[in-house]
């Protein structure tokens, strides 16, 4: 009987040595006779754990982690005897204690089995969400969607509803799904880590989006960054069509869904919807001025939905298990789950998919396990380079759109990225700054000229010229770019600069 | 210009992709990456046809190659490095693995070893923030890299590495 083992193909395992793990588990099975099944499944996001190795023992999983090529022999020698004694033993996948505090819905597949076999897609409930919207009508699909609460992922946490209504009651020839990609925001990695393990599950949220709205093709906008990503969906699209999920007759109802992925060229801008339909269209990224909402008029002036990876994947869990059960998850106008990522300098990074209402200390705390470097924790920066530096006094506010802005803060996409007390909080305002004059799209002058006004602003602060006058003409400044920019790039790169000038001001002199 | 890809010009190669991508919708950015994998760059000389063939102004053309970072007007070292300059990164040391490239280099971003060997660029993100500091070289990443492990990196890409 063959040994099943599975080691994770993910960018992050690979990146930590996943790929010389699995040369030297088959180099020593077979000096050793040994018949392994090597699966390389997608990871279950334990990053912290990687390469995380897992076999099948009588019936369940268990799990050794991390482990590097030099751990092989040692690993197969323990797994012929009691491989419990092994130093890296883990135990039983799911009862490692950072996976089983959580409660997983969209992540509820990752890394259990091979991302691009669909037989182990369908025997998780895969397709059960399109089988479902096949018998439906369009109005139906929309109205579950509503219904369950779903919010948008990628930020902005708009209704999803609404935007499905609005593009069902647009008439035209032509509607698309765009699917934004563009993850790039520092401490996220939750699109990307579901791209990698769970590819099909997008590409069914696309396509009932598109049954739902009357949209026959899709596009995934994917930053370049993530090439992994890019073979995986490219490859999950054309088994997906070889097996009829996409082309004109998706599982014999005659109606069509086309699919394709078109890869962005290294621009954070294009994480904007707007911006992401001009690349798309084949220009620059540039901001457009809503309205029209993409929703009435979108890519090559058509109603387009764009949603985040999450949305149109949490999407399924709303068609397969109904509007019901997906609403009992969370708190007040944040319903479902919310899949945070832990990340910069702590201990335990990884996914963390959790209703929504838990408060960000006991996730850092129960989860993160403090710092990675061992040094108290200084300050968090809650949902990318355009959120806020949390300090401790704000971090038992509860994990929810509502109260993360009462607070000037916002969840984001969900990446918390920790700093130990090494941070000088005058170097990270300044980078924010820096950031928007690289990344602007120029469309904006108080983004295009105000982002370099400010890093020189800074950094007469930082050199004690004129502290008070100059800190006063910052906060101006942050007045300005948040008033008079079209999108969230001039819009909230202030929120911070304001943060860290707010909750840190021992840093600025 | 005298190399060739696959036996075909740089003005074959431009040509055949054109031809490929002129009636994709939105089709630029596609064929903008299809000849950056075939030549390594886009040529400045190529921006007119590229344009005849879509039905652009070179301006056009030009302001979307000059816009994205990934496109670049002249040819990279063999191997391109790019460190990750991003939050999460930084809060794991990225500044001064950023510094140690440099001085070992002896490049800024943007530049390329004398002996053609590597392209310093940064980025802005991979996607690998559990597990920073990050650096890609072509298409792998790598994660946790401090000044010793980028050592052993940039060793590895220079001829005598390469050879091995």
């Amino acid at each position: 009987m063959s040994l099943r083992i599975y080691l994770p193909g993910d960018t992050t395992a690979v990146a930590l040595g996943a790929d010389e793990v699995a040369a030297a588990l088959l180099e020593q099975a077979s000096k050793r006779s040994l018949s392994i099944e090597l699966v390389r499944n997608g990871s279950r996001g334990m990053f912290y754990l990687e390469p995380l190795l897992e076999m099948e023992h009588q019936g369940q999983r268990i799990a050794f982690g991390p482990v590097s090529a030099g751990d092989i022999p040692g690993l197969l020698d323990a797994l012929a005897g009691d491989a419990a004694q092994h130093a890296l033993y883990l135990g039983a996948t799911e009862d490692i204690p950072w996976l089983k505090g959580q409660q997983r819905l969209t992540f509820a597949r990752a890394g259990l089995g091979d991302p691009l076999s669909l037989a182990h897609y369908r025997s998780l409930d895969g397709f059960a969400g399109l089988e479902k919207s096949l018998q439906l009508t369009p109005q139906a699909i929309v109205t579950e969607v509503t219904e369950s609460g779903l919010r948008g992922r990628g930020g902005a946490a708009f209704p999803a509803g609404i935007k499905w209504q609005t593009v069902l009651d647009t008439p035209a020839s032509q509607k698309f799904i765009v699917c934004n990609a563009d993850e790039g925001d520092s401490g996220a990695f939750a699109d990307r880590l579901l791209m990698e393990a769970d590819p099909y599950q997008l590409i069914e949220g696309m396509i009932l989006a598109g049954l739902a709205v009357g949209a026959t093709r899709g596009y995934i906008y994917l930053r370049s960054e993530y090439p992994k990503a890019l073979d995986t969906l490219n490859a999950a699209i054309a088994i997906a069509q070889e097996h009829a999920y996409l082309g004109d007759n998706i599982c014999g109802s005659g109606k069509s869904f086309h699919l394709a992925v078109r890869v962005g060229a290294g621009a954070y801008i294009c994480g904007e919807e707007t911006a992401l339909l001009d690349s798309l269209e084949g220009k620059r990224g540039m901001v457009r001025v809503k309205p029209p909402l993409p929703a009435i008029e979108g890519l090559f002036g058509q109603p387009t939905l764009v949603h985040n990876v999450l949305t149109l994947a949490a999407a399924t869990t709303v068609l397969a298990k109904g509007a019901a059960f997906y609403q009992d998850f969370g708190v007040g106008r944040s319903r479902g789950t919310l899949t945070l990522q832990l990340a910069g300098n702590i201990r335990c990074g990884g996914l963390v998919e959790l209703p929504y209402g838990t408060s960000l200390r006991q996730v850092i705390e129960e989860f993160g396990g403090g710092s990675y470097s061992g040094r108290p924790i200084r300050a968090i920066q809650a949902g990318g380079p355009l959120g806020a530096y949390l300090p401790h006094s704000m971090w038992d506010t509860p994990l929810d759109y509502e109260a993360f802005a009462a607070m000037g803060a916002m969840l984001g996409h969900g990446g918390m990225v920790v700093f130990d007390d090494t941070v000088d909080m005058s170097t990270q305002a300044r980078f924010a700054m820096e950031f928007c004059a690289v990344e602007s799209c120029g469309k904006c002058t108080p983004c295009r000229i105000g982002s370099t006004r400010g890093v020189e602003v800074i950094d007469r602060i930082i050199a004690r010229q004129e502290p008070a006058a100059n800190r006063e003409l910052l906060l101006d400044l942050c007045d300005t770019l948040e008033q008079g920019s079209l999108c969230a790039m001039g819009g909230l790169t202030p929120m911070p600069v304001r943060s860290a000038l707010h909750h840190f001001p021992e840093d600025f002199g | 210009m005298t190399r060739e890809w696959g036996g075909l010009s740089i003005q074959q190669v431009i040509a055949k992709r054109v031809q490929e991508y002129r009636d994709v919708s939105g089709g630029l950015l596609p064929l903008l990456h299809a000849i950056q994998g075939d030549i390594g760059y886009i040529p400045p000389a190529s921006v007119a046809a590229i344009a005849s063939g879509l039905n652009l102004s070179r301006a056009e053309v030009h302001g979307v190659i000059s816009f994205y970072h990934d496109f670049r007007s002249a040819p990279a070292g063999r191997h391109v490095l790019q460190i990750c300059r991003a939050e999460a990164c930084q809060s794991m040391g990225s500044r001064e693995l950023e510094a140690h490239a440099r001085n070992t280099l002896g490049i800024d971003y943007g530049g390329t070893t004398a002996d053609g060997a590597i392209s310093l660029e940064p980025v802005y993100c991979l996607g690998n923030c559990a597990c920073s500091p990050s650096v890609r070289i072509d298409d792998s990443i790598h994660a946790r890299v401090d000044a010793a492990a980028l050592d052993v990196l940039i060793a590895s890409l220079t001829d005598a590495g390469e050879s091995k």
